[in-house]
């Protein structure tokens, strides 16, 4: 096994385990789907990086910071419902990106490429996913809270605000990471379909929680294994491997 | 000897999105007293619970007794189906120790074995249990209650107010009580508020609750809905 392929594999993994983790959180929400449009918007920021030669997900990560604050303030200004706000400002993040995209590099914006990662690249997202999983760990709880009713948890005296701010920050992470592995289109798919299947096999938020983290895990490390021995892009047969799991999970489902 | 006050609200006005839902509203709530708020919809019931646990901005004064602690039980969690949650992992939420989560689900007659299942698959009148023990995780002296019977069928709905009663008597609880059920007023309440935007009429239910002062609160409403259409 070569190196390379070892550094792709072990930053997939963790990846994808932090994806399924944030995404259990995101599902309760209904926010699932905010990934999609934040992972749309990355397109440029990708397009740039890929241009000038500078890492993926730096070049995502300030586009995805101002995809969310976008959201932030058309919900606070509109009351739209959340969805559609998405909607308006993922399709703006495809035309941009359609713009100033090079149409032969088109395949690693829209379809993400994790064979080229450096060693320095895989060993700061490994940083960032370990910091991550402790943040979101440890927010997990007032999040849920907050997630069941906003009252309540004020109720409880719980800084919404805060922990909103928080939530935010790592979807923001987990995108910027997340588009390097599987694109500007399939963000939404790592982090929904892992907690959906979870969702389909738990009785308790420990099961859930932990079984979205290690359906991530299995489906990345099963997607970037099939892009070895079948030579498609490791994308698309991350999603396709958890897609895969979340059926089976229909079949047992409780 | 005159009991000790739990709660004052002097003058109280509630402005949301421009529009007025609370208007020129005084009370008082001692300890030990049920007080239940009944008014039609929309007339600001909901909010003045949520305003006296300081969830909503007001003018006028909201004086609580001090380092007195209030337990909230919500109307309606729509939300909390949608997340794999059981019994344990809902109370924890709360911090509550596995030991005093158990002692409460006995106190709303639950087995302890019940801490495992899932809330998705409570009945409608066990869920408003679980709720109601919820809101006494950490021992409150206050409870408040947004419409403790929403949605619950009325064998269970007398278990609820049945429960609500018992658990006043263990646990020397001071309660606050959102309804449109007249019944439960007549039986459980010390005191009552009329509201429909307005104070109607505040007072021990048997004495202010005429046919008048109902017509006065519930006539609004009426007026309130043809306005509307």
């Amino acid at each position: 096994m070569d190196n390379q392929f070892l550094l792709s594999l072990i930053v997939g993994i963790c990846v994808g385990g932090a994806a399924g983790f944030l995404g259990s959180l995101m599902l309760g929400r209904r926010m699932a789907l905010v990934a999609g449009p934040l992972g749309h918007l990355t397109l440029p920021g990708i397009a740039l990086a890929l241009m000038y030669d500078f890492d993926v997900s730096l070049g995502a990560f300030p586009f995805v910071i101002f995809g969310i604050v976008l959201i932030w303030l058309f919900e606070m200004r509109t009351k739209l419902p959340m969805e559609a706000l998405t909607a308006v400002v993922f399709a703006s993040g495809v035309a941009i990106a359609f713009l100033l995209l090079p149409i032969q590099q088109a395949e690693a914006v829209l379809v993400g490429d994790i064979t080229k990662v450096s060693f320095v690249e895989a060993a700061v997202s490994v940083i960032l996913i370990l910091l991550l999983f402790f943040v979101v760990k440890k927010i997990y709880s007032k999040i849920v809270l907050i997630n069941i009713s906003e009252e309540l948890a004020m109720s409880e005296k719980v800084d919404i605000r805060k922990y909103n701010l928080i939530y935010l920050g790592s979807i923001a992470i987990i995108v910027a990471l997340g588009v390097k592995m599987v694109g500007g289109l399939l963000t939404a798919a790592l982090v929904a379909i892992p907690a959906t299947a979870a969702r389909n096999l738990s009785r308790n938020l420990a099961q859930y929680a932990f079984g979205a983290m290690v359906i991530g895990i299995i489906s990345s490390f099963l997607g970037i294994l099939f892009f070895r021995l079948t030579g498609f892009p490791a994308g698309p047969l991350i999603i396709l491997a958890s897609t895969f799991i979340f059926l089976i999970s229909l079949i047992f489902r409780r | 000897m005159e009991k000790e006050f739990v709660l004052k609200v002097i003058n109280l006005n509630v402005r949301l999105d421009h529009q007025s839902i609370i208007e020129n509203l005084s009370f008082e709530v001692k300890r030990g007293d049920v007080l239940t708020i009944l008014g039609p919809n929309g007339a600001g019931k909901s909010v003045l619970l949520k305003t006296l646990l300081g969830l909503v901005p007001y003018k006028g004064e909201i004086e609580w007794a001090k380092a007195i602690k209030i337990g909230y039980v919500p109307q309606r969690l729509p939300f909390i189906k949608d997340i794999p949650l059981s019994i344990k992992d809902f109370f924890n939420l709360k911090g509550s120790p596995e030991r005093e989560t158990e002692a409460i689900l006995n106190s709303v007659g639950f087995q302890e074995d019940f801490l495992r299942k899932k809330i998705g698959d409570l009945s409608s009148g066990q869920f408003q249990r679980i709720l109601i023990a919820w809101g006494l995780v950490g021992n409150p002296q206050v409870l408040l209650f947004d419409e403790p019977t929403t949605g619950v069928d009325i064998s269970a709905e007398e278990t609820i107010y049945n429960l609500l009663v018992k658990l006043k008597g263990e646990r020397d609880l001071t309660i606050l009580l959102v309804t449109h059920d007249l019944s439960v007023v007549y039986k459980f309440s010390t005191n009552v508020i009329c509201l429909n935007r307005q104070p109607i009429c505040y007072g021990p239910p048997q004495e202010i609750l005429t046919p008048e002062s109902l017509q006065r609160l519930y006539g609004g409403e009426v007026k309130y809905y043809q306005h509307k259409h």
